[in-house]
């Protein structure tokens, strides 16, 4: 662990994002505690600038701080990201594990369906799914989980058709090891590394999808985000840039962020880097 | 001959920082001549392959390179040419043969082609002529049907055609040094035997200079003029062949030579004639491609095992041996039950064990177990060795404490520490982890114990030790052995019966001794003559 995160420290970048990262998490989780008000309250001062009127950041047409409002955003942003890649990575997993251990028939028909989900553009299947669903934080993380964990599944069947072939693996076919434990067991550790950079890189792709969407007017209602208050604020980009560029920042350097961590995540555990040791 | 081609001095070659030594290669001294083979050999991490890629400049800066000592050819010294001069000097003055033809090559391009850039970069001559020229060299290096060749990718050959390809591509501008970097160890034996008649064949037409650098000691004893022996970066050793092979000097050129097994056959055991395993007729066949949604007939199969039948004594060791796609793997992984065959019949216990289903297979497992070819691949290496040991024992239904106690009785057994068990696999040498292998191969009290090329991937001096305790357990546990090679000098030390294969059949089965004394097959008869190194052999012998 300790050498992980020498070599992890190494990149000064992965460290840079890693800290931004902490920031960012930090700013979600004391949201309630800066701006203890609903992000929604309207004030009586719209349009106002950033410092006027007590607001750090300005304010929106209707006089919501749009402060508080990234304040609130980043949480929403960050748990929306974080389950719905969770998500995808567990029904990826799933399917890549099973299509590359068995192959054969198994391994047809999970990858024809992967390819079928493959085949959408991922962001016009999110809206469609949204669409049909009503627009709901649980309809988002459903709608990024599906177009997802297509990657996720190649992935990590390619990696299982590259091990189960390997002789370690055999060895457990020989002393009459059964498969669930050799896929868990033995197959699955072996392949944690580039799954763990996948999954920090879908982060930030989540969080992506999750704004264009919230940009669209398909994020739920009732929770604050970033892509809903650029939404909101992009009608009047011209008299109150304020409101779509802060929140706009926001995403970039949290997107940004994550890229940073997970590059160095795959520096760092990438074991071609580590044999040269 | 005072015109050396080449003359290296006090050679060192720096390692980056934190790395197992500080240097390479460390005050490396030698020369050769016109027309001489100078064999260098030493065991994996001596240096030798670093010293054949600084005389090519071809050393992965800027974390290897040269700190000291000159490379002088013909008088200049290499060390202090420039990048241009360089390029220059490869192929068409020093050129050199890799160890791995198809990664050699490049896959995208006609062999005719990459012959061709050599001429288009050194010398002015016309399409038409630069043709010609490569035809001719193709015919040279006894390639069959070269119009057909110049055309063909490296795919469409075989290892031995391809290798072939790559010494008429480096002889193409004859250079005065010729640089062989294991040309021969990704080859088959007869197929060795062949291209270094090609190699002595050439440098006798050319005069060249060549710098074989070998780990095979029978090689050596068939091609070098000359020896060096290094060991940690160091020559310790060199002399004429003569010299070096049969009256060595250094403690470590002695112990190589030691561990040479000879191509004499051990002694033949006392035997039973308890029949412990035996297989009847067993069939493999591997489909071709699949064709389109399984419509249409799948084109070629390929015959891995044909009716192979055999029978496993108490107590012996049988050795299976042939070339690289003789079927001998596929073979043991049929009978291990990796791998379901066709047809046919595995006797074990007076039971038919190849149909049993996975869950009625379990029992039988723990009665014959497998050492594999790779110690790299062959331990899971997230997983700790005492859990790689144990895992056997538990899955057949032992519980933890006496799988642990056992595991680390066994850790004693094949010779290593207790403390290993608490550690992961990337730990260990080579060597080590397949004595672990050989462990956990233990840990079920096998009767029967499939060896797969078990000591192909190690050094000599390892390989001798691994084959030791393989022998020593053999006795204490009363194990029947079946050993798959393409080694016969291991076979012969070995095996107390043989069985030859070739294109997936047993062409002839013996005592082992029996077998290289009067060989029945013509296949047989040519693997031994391929051997390399039996004059030397003999010269020992006598």
């Amino acid at each position: 662990m300790t050498e992980f995160w020498n070599r992890f420290s190494c990149n000064r970048q992965a460290v840079l994002g890693l800290i931004i990262l902490g920031c960012v998490i930090f700013l979600a989780s004391i949201a309630n505690l800066i701006y203890p008000n609903d992000p929604f309250l309207y004030s009586r001062f719209p349009l106002s600038g950033p410092g006027e009127n007590g607001f750090l950041l300005g304010s929106d047409s209707i006089g919501r701080d749009v402060a508080a409002g990234i304040a609130h955003g980043a949480k929403t942003s960050l748990l929306i990201g974080l389950i719905a890649t969770i998500a995808a990575v567990f029904i990826g997993v799933i399917f890549g594990a099973l299509a590359g251990y068995y192959g054969g028939l198994v391994d047809d028909i999970l990858m024809r369906v992967t390819e079928v989900f493959q085949t959408i553009p991922s962001f016009i299947f999110a809206i469609l799914l949204v669409a049909i669903m009503k627009p709901s934080i649980e309809s988002v993380v459903i709608a990024i989980t599906v177009v997802s964990w297509p990657a996720v599944a190649r992935l990590v069947r390619g990696e299982f058709l590259a091990l189960k072939n390997r002789e370690f693996v055999q060895a457990c076919h020989t002393l009459g090891m059964g498969d669930l434990r050799i896929m868990l067991a033995e197959i699955l550790p072996n392949c944690l590394s580039p799954i763990i950079v996948i999954g920090s890189l879908m982060v930030a792709t989540a969080i992506l999808v999750e704004s264009g969407l919230a940009f669209l007017g398909l994020g739920d209602p009732n929770v604050m985000s970033w892509g809903f208050i650029i939404s909101d604020g992009r009608s009047m980009l011209r008299v109150a840039w304020w409101i779509c560029t802060f929140p706009g920042i926001a995403i970039l350097i949290t997107v940004l962020a994550i890229n940073l961590v997970g590059e160095g995540l795959n520096d760092a555990l990438n074991p071609r880097l580590r044999e040269r040791n | 001959m005072t015109d050396k081609l080449l003359k290296i001095s006090d050679l060192d070659i720096s390692l980056p920082e934190g790395s197992e030594r500080n240097l390479a290669v460390e005050n490396l001294t030698v020369d050769l001549s016109p027309g001489e083979t100078l064999c260098i050999v030493g065991e994996s991490g001596s240096g030798k392959s670093l010293t054949a890629r600084a005389l090519m400049g071809l050393l992965p800066a800027p974390h290897v390179r040269i700190s000291k000592g000159k490379i002088e050819f013909c008088g200049e010294d290499l060390t202090k040419a420039s990048d241009p001069r360089m390029r220059q000097i490869r192929g068409s003055e020093i050129s050199m043969i890799f160890q791995e033809p198809m990664t050699a090559l490049n896959p995208v391009m006609t062999i005719g082609v990459q012959i061709d850039e050599i001429f288009r970069f050194h010398v002015k001559m016309s399409q038409r002529e630069r043709r010609l020229r490569a035809i001719e060299l193709l015919e040279d290096v006894k390639l069959p049907d070269p119009e057909q060749i110049v055309a063909a990718y490296p795919h469409e050959l075989s290892g031995g055609q391809r290798q072939r390809a790559m010494i008429a591509m480096a002889l193409a501008l004859e250079p005065k040094i010729l640089i062989a970097d294991e040309p021969t160890t990704a080859l088959d034996v007869t197929t060795q035997a062949k291209i270094l008649k090609l190699i002595s064949d050439m440098q006798a037409i050319h005069k060249s200079g060549v710098l074989f650098i070998t780990h095979d000691f029978g090689v050596v004893a068939d091609i070098a003029d000359r020896v060096a022996v290094m060991q940690y970066g160091r020559i310790v050793e060199t002399g004429s062949v003569d010299k070096v092979l049969n009256k060595p000097e250094h403690r470590y050129t002695r112990a190589l030579i030691a561990s040479v097994p000879s191509l004499v056959p051990r002694a033949p055991r006392t035997r039973s004639d308890k029949i412990v395993l035996s297989t009847e007729s067993i069939q493999k066949r591997f489909g071709g491609g699949k064709s389109f949604f399984g419509m249409g007939k799948p084109n070629r199969f390929v015959h891995a095992v044909k009716d192979v039948t055999l029978d496993l004594r108490s107590g012996e060791t049988l050795g299976v041996v042939g070339e690289s796609g003789s079927g001998k793997s596929t073979l043991a992984r049929c009978i291990i039950r990796l791998m379901d065959s066709d047809s046919g019949k595995i006797m074990l216990d007076g039971v038919n064990i190849c149909n049993l289903n996975r869950a009625d297979m379990r029992p039988w497992r723990a009665k014959i177990q497998m050492v594999f070819q790779d110690p790299f691949a062959s331990l899971n290496p997230r997983v700790k060795v005492g859990e790689i040991i144990s895992q056997g024992p538990m899955i057949q239904g032992a519980d933890r404490q006496t799988a642990q106690t056992r595991a680390r009785e066994l850790l004693e057994i094949v010779g290593l520490d207790v403390r290993a068990f608490n550690r992961y696999p990337h730990e260990f040498s080579g060597g080590q982890r397949q004595r672990i292998g050989i462990a956990r191969a233990l840990a079920l009290d096998p009767e029967i114990l499939m060896a797969d090329e078990p000591v192909s991937a190690l050094d000599v001096s390892i390989q001798a030790q691994i084959l030791k305790l393989l022998d020593e357990i053999r006795e204490r546990m009363n194990l029947s052995m079946v050993f798959i090679t393409h080694d016969l000098r291991v076979a012969a030390q070995v095996c107390d019966r043989l069985a030859v294969m070739r294109y997936g059949e047993i062409v002839e089965t013996g005592a082992t001794r029996e077998v290289f004394d009067a060989p029945q097959h013509s296949y047989t008869r040519e693997l031994l003559a391929a051997v390399p190194g039996q004059k030397w052999d003999r010269q020992l012998a006598n």
